[in-house]
């Protein structure tokens, strides 16, 4: 158990070095750039696998989230707080690290501005209580209100980011600043860069999925699955489905936002586009062309096919594509692409092992 | 003294009285069945001691505590584990899947302790798995642990659902019609196995219309009609019961009318 799972992680890290390498090695390094945002972009989907897949509760409000998250990374981080420099709590902030004086890109001004790591705790901590206002209403029901009210959710957050010109309006945010991570390592989209971020995202990626593996294969886990299954019967076991509930999606969103604060500091900014009711529903499609309870599927299929949604493979019919694999998905494939697929391995390899034990029994 | 005590307990569903002033008390160490034909209040009467709702009137007490308006995992905490008259099985899960999920009372790690596999984390898994593994030898089906709890046959759903509620290793066990679909060799196999439990002290509470099972394992007999208690006592009394006699057979006078 201990060797196969240690080969699995063996396998993982070399399928993404390979990547790396086969994409520097073809001259097309500006591939990594897609690459990393759609893997950030994965860990908002894996997110969503472990309450759709596994707590059974829909979320049409990720993208507010992610954008709640990267918002919060992008405002706290350009926001020039100098007018406050005077007050005693602001040189206590900056002795904490908080708060942070750095020269202006453009015409070399001094700026105060909140360290991204405390823009990322903010936006963490934020994302908390906002989930945790939203769902604890509705995740006492039984149903699909969590649906409806994180679509409520999504379509305000969205026109507030349109509507206030301190967060941009339909701009946004931009001229975000690197995140030195420590240990020399910084999320940043500077070009040279780009083969160290293609590396940080895979690793937070592969952090995130083995933390969700992990929580689904527990007591946790099983206690979401059976909440899932018959949430009277879960209820009668002891298990506080209420409040099992809200963590998942608490921690659901909180991934989300994290995902989000990550792609704004590589991106260098943010736009209001990405709280679009749209990009929520991409994000459901995405958790179900993984296969729903399959958080590696998730992981895979949602890097390959947000890459190239990037690299503008579907063009102007973009959205209509997720709309088309949804459905798709949906009425042909509930368990994902993958074990299908994996079946019809396991059949032909079962069929072609047949004929020849079968040879072999003749002689 | 008495583990579980219902005090005029009252359930209206908009116009309809489905329970009206029942009271009656469970001993510790027995079991108590509930009969009565079908509209009687025996399942709503299950669903108010397992907290599925509030009941509109009266009071419950289990173990000296009060229970009236308590959640069912509430009520399940305190030792009271129930089987379902439909069973209620979490279908794509596995059967041993299912048994551990009664394990989730008697184990305490919580998300961030799951999601980092700390080493007493990891301890607690195997034993959990090991005590349902157990459980499920119990009810004599450890064979089917990895399958999938949908595949499995009426019969065997029924004794992964009692491997279920006995996993959560309860004081009081509510078993609610737990013969019915099954034959009759599996309804005398359920039989010595519902003494068992009790003889390893766990108090049974149960809702069954199969009348021979009923006389022959418990120790009272409850029995209910329109929602109001008929009468109360052990089997010998229960049988010979003028009233009970007329509600399963029907009074001469109404046979005549009707």
């Amino acid at each position: 158990m201990k060797s196969r799972s240690a080969l699995q992680v063996l396998l993982v890290a070399a399928g993404v070095v390979l990547i790396q390498l086969g994409v520097s090695a073809a001259g097309k390094t500006y591939y990594l750039t897609q690459l990393t945002m759609a893997v950030y972009y994965a860990i908002v989907v894996m997110g969503l696998s472990l309450l759709m897949g596994y707590a059974g509760q829909v979320s049409l409000g990720h993208g507010a989230f992610f954008a709640l998250g990267g918002f919060l990374s992008a405002f706290l981080t350009t926001h020039n707080f100098a007018a406050l420099k005077s007050a005693a709590w602001a040189s206590t902030l900056q002795k904490l690290g908080v708060l942070a004086s750095r020269k202006n890109l453009y015409d070399g001004s001094e700026l105060l501005t909140v360290t991204p790591w405390a823009a990322f705790g903010a936006a963490m901590l934020l994302t908390l209580v906002v989930a945790t206002v939203i769902g604890y209403p509705s995740l006492r029901l039984k149903g699909h209100y969590l649906a409806m009210a994180t679509l409520g959710f999504g379509l305000i957050i969205y026109r507030i980011l349109l509507g206030t010109p301190q967060l941009g309006a339909a701009d946004g945010i931009t001229g975000v600043p690197a995140w030195s991570l420590g240990f020399g390592l910084s999320v940043s989209g500077k070009s040279a860069l780009r083969v160290q971020n293609y590396y940080i995202a895979c690793a937070v990626a592969l952090v995130v999925l083995a933390l969700l593996v992990n929580l689904v294969n527990s007591r946790i886990g099983r206690a979401l699955r059976a909440v899932h299954g018959g949430e009277l019967a879960a209820n009668t076991m002891g298990i506080n489905t209420a409040r099992l509930k809200l963590q998942a999606f608490v921690a659901s969103a909180v991934l989300a936002a994290a995902a989000g604060s990550f792609l704004t500091h590589f991106n260098e900014g943010i736009g209001p586009s990405e709280a679009s009711a749209l990009k929520s529903v991409r994000y459901v499609a995405l958790v179900a062309a993984g296969g729903m309870a399959n958080l590696p599927g998730a992981l895979i299929v949602s890097t390959l096919l947000t890459f190239l949604s990037l690299r503008g493979w579907f063009g102007t019919y973009d959205s209509a594509v997720f709309g088309l694999i949804l459905i798709v998905i949906v009425s042909l494939a509930p368990d994902g692409p993958l074990k299908p697929i994996g079946r019809w391995v396991q059949m032909w390899r079962g069929w072609l092992l047949g004929r020849k034990e079968a040879r072999h029994g003749a002689a | 003294m008495a583990l579980l005590e219902a005090e005029n307990l009252c359930q209206r569903f908009g116009g309809l009285v489905a329970l009206d002033r029942v009271s009656f008390q469970v001993k510790e160490g027995c079991i108590k069945a509930i009969i009565g034909p079908n509209g009687a209040g025996k399942t709503t009467l299950f669903n108010l001691v397992s907290g599925i709702f509030p009941p509109t009137a009266g009071r419950i007490r289990f173990n000296g505590t009060e229970t009236t308006g308590l959640k069912p995992y509430q009520i399940a905490a305190l030792g009271v584990a129930r089987t379902f008259q439909n069973v209620s099985l979490f279908l794509h899960m596995t059967v041993l899947e299912n048994v551990m999920v009664g394990r989730h009372l008697r184990t305490r790690h919580g998300v961030l302790g799951c999601a980092l596999r700390w080493p007493g984390q990891r301890r607690e898994e195997r034993a959990l798995r090991e005590s349902a593994r157990a459980q499920l030898d119990g009810v004599g089906l450890a064979d089917r642990a990895g399958v999938p709890a949908g595949s499995l046959s009426f019969g065997q759903r029924r004794m992964i659902e009692l491997a279920r509620a006995l996993a959560t290793e309860p004081k009081l066990l509510l078993l609610d019609e737990p013969a019915s679909g099954l034959n009759m060799k599996e309804t005398d196999d359920l039989a010595g196995r519902i003494r068992e439990i009790r003889d390893r002290g766990v108090t049974v509470l149960l809702v069954e219309h199969d009348m021979s099972l009923v006389m022959d394992i418990s120790d009272d007999i409850l029995a209910l009609h329109f929602g109001t208690t008929i009468t109360e006592g052990p089997p010998a009394q229960i049988q010979n019961d003028p009233k009970v006699i007329a509600v399963y057979l029907g009074e001469h006078r109404h046979v005549a009318s009707g």
